[in-house]
C-alpha cells in the first residue's frame, strides 16, 4: 500500500506523519505537494495538520481549492481511502467530503494536552483494530475543533454509523466535563457514508510509537493497513 | 465596477465565543447593560462588471464557494456603484 501526505502552504504535521509512515510503519510513503495535480497512484491519502493558508478566512477554507484538493475529491469519490487529521478534518469538511464544520473551542483556548477518547464504530476501516468502545487516548492540539452540524445532518450522521469517536474521560463517560472543543455530542471524528473517508481532530501519528510513550493511535493506520 | 460590501454574520442560533469574550472584555472596562455582542466578518471587493445584475450574481457565487459557510453563517450584501 502507498500513502500520500499532502503539503499545503501552512502545514505543519507533514514531516511527522511522513516520517512515522515510511520510517515507524514502513508502508511506501511519498510526499504530495498543494500544486501537483496527480496522487502519484497513492492508495491512501493524508491530510496533515497545520494552519493551512493561515487559517484565513476559515481553516481548511483556502485549501480546498488547491490542484491537489479537486484530484483528492475525485479519488475519495471513487472509493479511495483519504484520513484527515486535524487541520486534514477541517479541510475535509470545507471541501464537501465530510459533513459539518469546525469552529472555534467554545473555551476560546487552543487545547493542548492528552485527551481521552470512545471508539463508537470499530467496524470502519480506520478503527477496524479497536474493540467496541475501547477508551484510548490521543493529543489534540487545536483552537477549532468544535464540531457542529444542523439535527437533521447529526441525525444521518449516526444513522449511518458514521460518528467514530467521541472525546469521554478516562472511564468512557461521555459528557460535557469530558468535552474540550464543545463539539455536539463530543463528536471527535467522523467518517463519510462511504466509510472510505475519515476526519478526526486527534493525533494519531502523535502516539503511535513506543518511544513516545503511546501507541493508542496506531490501530488507525494497522486498521488501513488491515494486517 | 462595483464595490460589494459583504457582512458575513454567524447565525444568531450557533454560540459565538469570541462575541462573549469580548463582551466580559467590554464589561470589564466598567460599561454595564451592554449585551448580545456578536463578533462577524465584513469584506470588501471590487468587481468589474457593467450590469449590476451580472455583478450580484458572480458576489452571490463568491460567498456561497467560499466566503461564507451554510453551516455556520449567512451573508448580505451592498453594491455600490464606482
Amino acid at each position: 500500500m502507498k500513502f500520500g501526505v499532502v503539503i499545503f502552504p501552512g502545514s505543519n504535521c507533514d514531516y511527522d506523519t511522513y516520517y512515522f509512515l515510511k520510517f515507524v510503519l514502513r508502508v511506501e510513503t511519498v510526499f504530495l505537494f498543494h500544486k501537483e495535480s496527480s496522487l502519484k497512484d497513492c492508495d491512501v491519502v493524508i491530510l496533515p495538520g497545520g494552519f493551512s493558508y493561515g487559517d484565513y478566512l476559515r481553516t481548511g477554507a483556502i485549501a480546498k481549492f488547491s490542484p491537489i484538493m479537486k484530484e483528492v475529491v475525485r479519488f475519495a469519490n471513487n472509493g479511495g481511502i483519504v484520513l484527515g487529521i486535524c487541520n486534514g478534518f477541517q479541510i475535509l469538511c470545507e471541501s464537501g467530503l465530510l459533513p459539518g464544520v469546525l469552529s472555534k473551542n467554545t473555551s476560546l483556548k487552543f487545547q493542548c494536552y492528552n485527551q481521552n477518547l470512545k471508539v463508537i464504530n470499530n467496524s470502519s476501516i480506520f478503527t477496524r483494530k479497536y474493540s467496541p468502545d475501547e477508551v484510548i487516548t490521543m493529543p489534540i492540539a487545536h483552537g477549532e475543533g468544535n464540531y457542529i452540524i444542523d439535527e437533521e445532518g447529526l441525525k444521518e450522521l449516526y444513522d449511518n454509523n458514521q460518528v467514530v469517536l467521541k472525546y469521554c474521560d478516562e472511564f468512557g463517560n461521555v459528557d460535557e466535563n469530558s468535552n474540550p472543543n464543545g463539539s455536539v455530542d463530543n463528536i471527535a471524528g467522523i467518517c463519510n457514508k462511504t466509510g472510505n473517508v475519515f476526519g478526526l481532530m486527534p493525533h494519531p501519528e502523535r502516539c503511535s510509537e513506543e518511544i513516545l510513550g503511546n501507541t493508542d493511535g496506531l490501530k488507525i493506520f494497522e486498521s488501513i493497513l488491515n494486517k | 465596477m462595483f464595490k460589494a460590501k459583504i457582512f458575513i454574520k454567524r447565525r444568531r442560533t450557533i454560540l459565538d465565543p469570541q462575541g462573549k469574550a469580548v463582551e466580559l472584555g467590554i464589561k470589564s472596562l466598567g460599561f454595564e447593560n451592554i449585551k448580545n455582542v456578536r463578533v462577524d466578518k465584513y469584506i470588501e471587493l471590487d468587481i468589474e462588471e457593467l450590469e449590476e445584475l451580472e455583478a450580484r450574481k458572480k458576489v452571490n457565487k463568491i460567498c456561497d464557494l467560499l466566503l461564507a459557510n451554510p453551516h455556520l453563517e449567512d451573508y448580505y450584501f451592498e453594491l455600490e456603484k464606482l
